[in-house]
């Protein structure tokens, strides 16, 4: 194994060590237990109000909105991780001695993200998985296709990262944080009058979904993980307006759509290694 | 780059000297931070590089380590351009800004550094370089718990744990009381010692003068002078308290070197090639003579007064240190 790939994971493991040591994964997992404690009291109640076939409906979009809920913090979570991880250290100068030894800044800037993505993507995949379990014992209700929905949550959540990540080598960390959640922000609530667009047959409206799924990855693949989350009847019972109600989703999304994720990711990590290779610290 | 000056990077990593750069210049927005500074560290050399704030002192040490990259210039390290990333496998740093991630512990941070060094340092060999900087007993401690001066040292546990041929100390003692300077002062006698070469960037100029061979000068982005010690503070003098001094003793003394006279203070300058022996012929001839010798008193110019002469009177050549101007 070469050195400088053995130094990505170097640092990954560092930064996985210092999401545990900094109490990050303590804070998650206090703010993870009162949701699904709130999601539990609410699915139980659900379920004990209404019929089995109205409460599977209504399962299905309660559970998108708490899944959203779960992806939010996911999302803020690593975006304000990643600030002080990255710009955090070479403002303080601890990156100084680090990047003073045989590794290449790209090594270096790969295991932050490494270590992010393992940090973000297993903390979405544990979450949701407790959350789903919640909401089989309350209403009786599981998902149609967990494990997809798991895995493009966590893209979600990789996605957003990256674009912090980017943001970190160029800007403060607090203001990379602040500017990677409201682009997250601003992505959704596009997906959502885009959405509203489609109900209501105007195009012109559904291009600025379209659009900024393509520009931002996030709300295109949060509409996927919630498709394989929701109850097919879902749909039908909501009729022609689905496309306008933010918890549901009509499509999952093609492989095109995919793999344009998965090169979006390399491509902002691409920029972002360069940025950082030219900086000055 | 500027050609016919490669004879650094002719030669093989083994025997070109620990730094060298050639003519580097920076500019950060609208200031030019380095003007154009060539300089070298020899292997085993302790060189010590001085100069007023903002001379450029931190930059030129930030583009020797590849950490800021140079607008125009050459750099080598051991051997090897800087670009190169095991340029830097032999090389060991405490940077000016000393920061060390805090939620790690002493023994932790150094053992990550011999990690990422790429070489294989045990355990043990850890440890002693935490007990050399003085932290033997704090390595279990989280970082985030210690003071300035104990980051300092830890600083310069990190740099030097990964056995380096080439070790650069950028205000390495700006944190520390007087013991912990002098501890410092012992590390760089001790890597001398063993043959690494060291850069010592410090405004401590006692300290500068007690351990190192050569000293470089910056001001205003420039190399004012540069020069082994000798070379800089120039001629040792001696007073003299005499009186009773005749023709055949003036005669004496103006054969031993000029001579300046203040009342009955004679003021000699000694060969630079004095072997020790000057000093007591002319006292034994002066004696024989008849001339009675009430003091005698070797004067050497400090550092700090010829760093203050050089520095306030910046621009004039003078015989003994190279002023490089454009």
């Amino acid at each position: 194994m070469s050195h400088q790939l053995r130094s990505t994971g170097v640092i990954a493991l560092l930064t996985l060590r210092e999401a545990a040591r900094r109490k990050v994964v303590l804070a998650l997992a206090a703010l993870t237990v009162l949701l699904l404690g709130l999601a539990g009291w609410g699915f139980w109640r659900l379920g004990a109000e209404l019929t089995s076939g109205e409460a599977r409906v209504a399962a299905s979009q309660v559970l998108n909105l708490v899944l959203f809920g779960l992806s939010l913090i996911a999302a803020l979570g690593t975006a304000f991780l990643t600030g002080p991880t990255v710009a955090g250290e070479t403002e303080s100068g601890a990156a100084l001695a680090v990047l003073a030894r045989p590794v290449r800044r790209s090594a270096y800037l790969l295991g932050k993200w490494l270590g992010l993505a393992v940090f973000g993507g297993v903390y979405v995949v544990v979450a949701a998985s407790a959350l789903c379990l919640v909401v089989l014992w309350a209403v009786g209700y599981w998902p149609p296709d967990p494990v997809a929905g798991l895995l493009l949550l966590a893209g979600q959540t990789v996605v957003l990262l990256t674009l912090a990540l980017l943001l970190s080598t160029a800007v403060s960390p607090m203001a990379s944080g602040v500017v990677a959640v409201g682009l997250f922000g601003a992505t959704w609530i596009s997906g959502v009058v885009g959405g509203v667009g489609v109900a209501l047959g105007n195009e012109g409206v559904a291009r600025v979904g379209e659009v900024s799924r393509v520009v931002l990855p996030t709300d295109g693949l949060w509409r996927g993980a919630m498709h394989a989350f929701q109850d097919p009847s879902a749909l039908t019972a909501m009729g022609a307006g689905a496309e306008a109600f933010p918890f549901l989703s009509t499509s999952s999304p093609t492989p095109l759509y995919l793999l344009w994720s998965a090169v979006w990711v390399a491509m902002v990590l691409w920029v972002a290694t360069t940025a950082f290779a030219r900086k000055d610290l | 780059m500027a050609p016919g000056e490669h004879h650094a990077a002719d030669a093989s990593p083994a025997t070109s000297p620990a730094a060298w750069c050639s003519h580097l210049r920076k500019r950060f927005r609208r200031h030019q931070a380095v003007h154009d500074v060539s300089l070298q560290v020899g292997r085993g050399e302790v060189v010590g590089l001085l100069g007023p704030n903002g001379a450029g002192k931190t930059t030129v040490i930030k583009m020797l380590l590849g950490l800021v990259r140079p607008d125009e210039g050459e750099v080598l390290l051991l051997g090897r351009p800087v670009d190169d990333p095991a340029a830097r496998a032999g090389v060991g740093y405490l940077p000016e800004l000393f920061r060390y991630q805090p939620w790690l512990t002493a023994a932790e941070v150094v053992a990550l550094h011999a990690r990422l060094s790429g070489a294989s340092v045990p355990a043990a060999e850890q440890r002693e370089r935490l007990a050399l900087v003085g932290l033997g007993q704090r390595g279990d401690d989280r970082v985030g718990g210690f003071s300035k001066g104990m980051q300092q040292r830890l600083g310069l546990a990190v740099a030097l744990v990964a056995r380096p041929a080439f070790v650069v100390l950028d205000e390495p003692t700006s944190a520390l009381d007087p013991v912990g300077r002098a501890d410092v002062r012992d590390v760089v006698l001790g890597l001398r010692e063993q043959g690494t070469a060291v850069l010592l960037n410090s405004h401590l100029i006692g300290e500068v003068e007690r351990v190192c061979d050569r000293v470089v000068i910056l001001d205003g982005g420039r190399v004012a002078a540069a020069g082994t010690l000798a070379e800089l503070l120039g001629q040792r003098r001696l007073r003299l308290e005499l009186t009773g001094v005749n023709a055949a003793a003036e005669q004496r003394l103006a054969a031993t070197g000029p001579v300046e006279r203040e009342g009955a203070t004679w003021t000699v300058v000694l060969p630079v090639d004095d072997d020790g022996a000057l000093v007591p012929a002319l006292v034994r001839d002066l004696a024989a003579l008849g001339v009675a010798v009430h003091a005698v008193e070797p004067v050497r110019v400090s550092l700090e007064e010829r760093l203050l002469g050089i520095l306030r009177h910046d621009g004039q050549p003078e015989t003994h240190h190279q002023v490089v101007s454009r």
